[in-house]
């Protein structure tokens, strides 16, 4: 019983994590983990601070590609690293997926 | 952990230290390839480099043709070159330039010749040059000596969280051992180009820097299509999740640390005149920007790669570092130094960047990188416009 009690306690301590962002302002989260699915809590990690956050999933999302961490409407500024990463063209609501599909680019 | 201070390498004639020990026969065009390729067949254990241009050049791309030619020859991880080139005027040039290093270089021309009667006396040639280079002795170095480059590809979100800040890491650590470092890439700081900007040494690097970034913009706006015709990201980047060319740039400047300074700016295939973090204008293709990086005289290059991506160079050592778990999974053969760990926070930053510097010395005393043991020496030339 006590090894039980000690594996989860660890376990606890460091959850899995299902996506990463960098700086606490981030509007998006990356996802690391394979099988993602819709209506999953995601544990996402803050790099820059070494601490988690849960967040819901509303959609399956591929490794490596964006979870919205808010609701972005047309127009809105997307940011990832704490800075401007590119504009919304679809709205987003929080735990989408966010990509080429709802974003563009500002240059070119 | 205590950094190991020093790496075994070759010196050269000239002062400089290289880590591989090649014998190369490079053709100074394209009509000149068959010639060299078949010189490395008689001669076991030399590296023909074969490429497609060198014909009507003219102007600044001929010079970046001459440049990058005579700075692969130059490469301390060559011991001695045999150039090859359809007349003897441009091969003359190539083998002057070369020379300059003290090492060993014979040309030749082979019009009044033809291919036999110039494989038949380059092969003799080369057989000398490799039999003397397989005579030279490793010898201790210092980090001071070492000249590392940097440019990632197929890049995808992992890169910026993970591979790409594992070489920012290793970068800033052996920026503060006096080594001499590179990046480029110059239109993939597009959106990023403020925070580089920021991190130059002084206002005339920073002007330097503003200058080629809105040279290279101004080329992209003539040239464009819709979206960059999926070229910048690149389908694979897209595919990997990176939506924006703003994305890819915070990802990709990610490999310049926190710490170092941007000390100067180099045109393509320059070399740097003094140690510390330097910034080349080049292309983003990666083949493009390894062998600039090769022609300007680094000796080891990091690469990071999200998707996958397989390139490795003649000249230039390529390590591969890779933070995602799929494709670490998926395409193994190719990575040398896995760091997915850092999103499950299994390892720290500053692990990840000595597992990198553990990998880097081990390729510096000899170990093949994964590109090497595989056979990819993708040596590929920069055109700056049509040929006349």
């Amino acid at each position: 019983m006590t090894g039980d009690l000690k594996s989860k306690r660890e376990f606890e301590e460091i959850p899995m994590i299902h996506c990463v962002l960098h700086d606490p302002g981030d509007s998006v989260a990356v996802v690391v983990a394979e099988g993602v699915k819709a209506g999953q809590t995601l544990t996402a990690l803050i790099l820059d601070e070494n601490r988690t956050i849960t967040i819901p999933c509303v959609q399956d999302i591929p490794l490596g590609h964006k979870v919205a961490l808010k609701d972005m409407k047309i127009g809105d500024t997307v940011i990832k690293y704490g800075v401007d990463m590119g504009k919304v063209v679809a709205p987003i609501k929080t735990g989408q997926h966010a990509h080429v599909h709802n974003i563009k680019t500002k240059r070119w | 952990m205590v950094m190991q201070k020093t790496f075994h390498g070759y010196r050269r004639e000239n002062g400089r230290v290289g880590v591989r020990n090649h014998v190369i026969v490079l053709p100074v065009d394209d009509l000149s390839n068959a010639a060299s390729e078949a010189v490395a067949n008689n001669v076991k254990g030399v590296l023909a480099i074969p490429h497609p241009y060198g014909r009507l050049q003219f102007g600044a791309d001929l010079e970046l043709h001459f440049r990058t030619l005579i700075g692969a020859g130059s490469n301390p991880n060559v011991a001695a070159v045999v150039v090859i080139g359809i007349e003897e005027g441009w091969t003359k040039r190539v083998v002057d330039g070369i020379a300059k290093t003290g090492k060993p270089v014979t040309g030749f021309g082979i019009e009044l010749h033809g291919d036999h009667d110039t494989i038949m006396r380059a092969s003799k040639v080369a057989r000398a040059y490799l039999q003397s280079a397989s005579e030279t002795q490793r010898e201790e170095c210092s980090l001071e000596e070492l000249w590392v480059s940097c440019k990632c590809g197929e890049s995808d979100t992992t890169s910026g969280c993970g591979a790409n800040p594992t070489v920012g890491d290793a970068f800033d650590k052996l920026y503060a051992a006096g080594s001499t470092l590179v990046f480029g890439e110059t239109t993939e700081l597009t959106g990023g180009e403020q925070i580089v900007a920021a991190r130059c040494r002084d206002d005339k690097v920073r002007k330097d820097f503003m200058r080629v970034f809105d040279r290279y913009q101004e080329v992209i706006n003539r040239h464009k299509t819709s979206d960059l015709s999926d070229s910048q990201p690149t389908k694979g980047n897209i595919a990997g999740g990176l939506t924006t060319i703003e994305e890819k740039a915070l990802g990709n400047i990610q490999k310049i640390g926190k710490k170092c300074l941007i000390d100067g700016v180099l045109d393509k295939a320059e070399t740097p005149t003094g140690s510390g973090l330097w910034f080349m204008d080049s292309s983003s293709a990666a083949a493009e920007m390894v062998t600039l990086c090769a022609a300007a005289g680094f000796v080891v290059h990091f690469f990071p790669t999200g998707q996958g991506n397989v390139i490795g160079n003649p000249i230039l050592p390529v390590i591969k570092i890779c933070a995602n778990p799929r494709t670490v999974r998926t395409m193994s053969e190719h990575i040398d130094v896995d760091t997915s760990g850092l999103l499950q926070r299994e390892i720290t930053m500053d692990q990840a960047g000595d597992k990198l510097l553990d990998m880097m010395f081990r390729t510096a005393n000899g170990r093949l990188t994964a590109a090497e043991a595989l056979g990819h020496r993708e040596f590929v030339l920069t055109r700056l416009y049509e040929s006349a």
